[in-house]
């Protein structure tokens, strides 16, 4: 994928958003990928970016710190036009359209949406509970990922036009839809860019403007998800 | 948790180093904020907090009150845990590990073994690597946050000085780190058998420290934070993030005042969004001139 970039001259900025979470570990998995990576905070410079990854970190905190700074509505409005996006954990919860409590009663917290997915937080347990698994994800080869969960959600229930690529004890914990990429670990913590390699590929193939055909072969069309918006999204 | 319908064959591993630093990784960027009920754990929720600190009194009420400071009460712990989703850390005594267990058992997400309490065993921290739950600890310099992380300690915080509303002892303690962190990064090798004797650390702490130019866990600051300027201040020094003690509920508009703190985390560097959420904020809590303190009631002296 790096060659490929490489002989295209094409190294997309990718952004990591800072406002809270482990941005550095992001901002290393994207750089060991070949992608030009850099932070951002600013609406001015989330224009400036052809992806962004939401890191992990507290989903409360970085919906919070969004809406104070004014990115609340330039991200949502980004993703829905189809600005390739990918979270891990908080991530996860921040590009769901309904976020659910660890009971599974839904909670009006804000998100950034763009998945059609009811997520779970903390689904799998708190600190106690949380975990490392061999994941296998579907489009990465090369064996099963180190999955690392840390008081981790879940994918509760998806749309129609969500495709779940990875499971866990029968939930989804790794799902795409168009150009949106989420897990509901941190491959960010395990110096494998796997992961991260397939979100610069939707990255790439965005910028290029190529058939949004996802590297697994299926998927729904990539783009606009202006009907997810109107499904459950908290505004 | 579910029950394993569908169980992948596949090792499932709790308590590991990954999981345990990992967790810390996630609280980057962000403030801590100490809590005493769970209506306050709900305001820090609010403010934006990526977690909070469970105890029975703020640092600057233990200091007021004076007496043996312990591990909370468990019903104390369970209501501000069932008060908020962020993560819940609580404090143990130094040494206290009887204590840690409790806290283990009752569900936090973090056990902060402080020297804010009264210290439990005057020759031995607990064994950290013993338990699931990860540690948090503080340190004054580099070699007390290496033989932290030697007995397994996940985190590390800057002790500065608790409850006193000033910042000095912060700084000290974080630009002492730091300091001795970079002069690490250029020693060779036969210095840096010395360098670990000197430090009263182990050489391989010592070397990995000294080629990665950071601790191999996340470092926050701690004791002294009052004022949004204060958590830039710690960030621009190279804090990972803040703990905010009695900073916050200790003046005149908590709501307010921890919003604040939070926005100037993560702006840090942008003198103007500093500047902007400095206003209007209300008294800030009395502040104690450190030099002041008799001897015995430095906190940060506890532990070693």
């Amino acid at each position: 994928m790096t060659r490929g970039m490489e002989a295209g001259g094409d190294r997309p900025p990718i952004g990591v958003l800072a406002l809270q979470g482990d941005v550095r570990e992001h901002l290393a998995a994207l750089a060991a990928c070949g992608a030009e990576a850099r932070t951002v905070r600013t609406a001015a410079e989330l224009a400036d970016v052809e992806g962004l990854v939401v890191p992990g970190g507290e989903s409360t905190t970085i919906a919070g710190l969004a809406g104070s700074f004014g990115l609340l509505e330039p991200l949502r409005a980004r993703i829905a036009a189809g600005m390739p996006a990918y979270g891990s954990c908080a991530g996860m919860v921040l590009l769901a359209e309904k976020v659910l409590a660890p009971d599974g009663h839904e909670v009006g917290q804000q998100t950034f949406g763009g998945i059609g997915m009811a997520v779970r937080r903390n689904a799998f347990g708190r600190q106690n509970e949380s975990f490392e698994a061999e994941i296998e994800v579907a489009g990465v080869d090369g064996g099963p990922v180190t999955g690392v969960f840390i008081r981790a959600p879940w994918v509760e229930s998806t749309g129609e036009r969500t495709v779940v690529l990875a499971e866990y004890r029968g939930h989804p914990v790794a799902v795409t839809q168009g150009n949106l990429l989420a897990t509901s670990f941190h491959p960010e913590l395990t110096g494998d860019p796997r992961v991260h390699a397939l979100f610069v590929g939707l990255v790439r193939r965005a910028v290029l403007r190529e058939e949004p055909a996802l590297p697994w072969g299926y998927g729904p069309p990539g783009g606009r998800h202006a009907e997810w918006r109107t499904v459950g999204s908290p505004r | 948790m579910s029950t394993p319908s569908t169980a992948a064959p596949s090792a499932h591993e709790t308590g590991t180093p990954r999981v345990k630093r990992g967790m810390a990784e996630q609280l980057k960027g962000g403030v801590i904020m100490d809590v005493v009920t769970p209506e306050e754990a709900k305001i820090a929720e609010d403010a934006g907090a990526v977690a909070v600190m469970a105890l029975e009194r703020v640092p600057a009420d233990i200091r007021a009150h004076g007496g043996v400071a312990r591990m909370s009460d468990p019903d104390m712990i369970d209501g501000i845990v069932n008060a908020v989703s962020i993560p819940v850390m609580a404090k143990s005594r130094i040494g206290h590990f009887a204590e840690a267990q409790v806290l283990q058992a009752l569900g936090v997400d973090y056990i902060d073994e402080s020297e804010v309490l009264t210290p439990a065993d005057e020759a031995h921290h607990s064994d950290k690597f013993a338990f699931t739950t990860p540690f948090v600890c503080g340190a004054t310099d580099l070699g007390e946050a290496l033989r932290r992380i030697s007995e397994g300690a996940a985190m590390i915080r800057s002790k500065g000085e608790a409850g006193t509303g000033n910042v000095v002892e912060a700084v000290r303690h974080l630009r002492r780190i730091n300091g001795e962190i970079a002069r690490l990064t250029v020693c060779d090798r036969n210095e840096l058998h010395t360098a670990a004797k000197d430090l009263r650390a182990p050489y391989e702490l010592v070397r990995e420290v000294a080629e990665a130019g950071r601790l191999p866990v996340v470092l926050f600051s701690a004791g002294g934070v009052a004022t949004p300027a204060d958590a830039a201040l710690m960030r621009q020094l190279g804090a990972e993030g803040v703990f905010v003690g009695s900073g916050i509920f200790k003046s005149g508009d908590p709501a307010k005042r921890a919003a604040a703190i939070v926005k100037a985390t993560t702006f840090h560097d942008d003198p103007k969004v500093v500047a902007d959420v400095s206003r209007g904020l209300g008294e800030a809590m009395v502040g104690i001139d450190c030099d002041t303190l008799p001897e015995g009631e430095r906190y940060a002296e506890r532990g070693w």
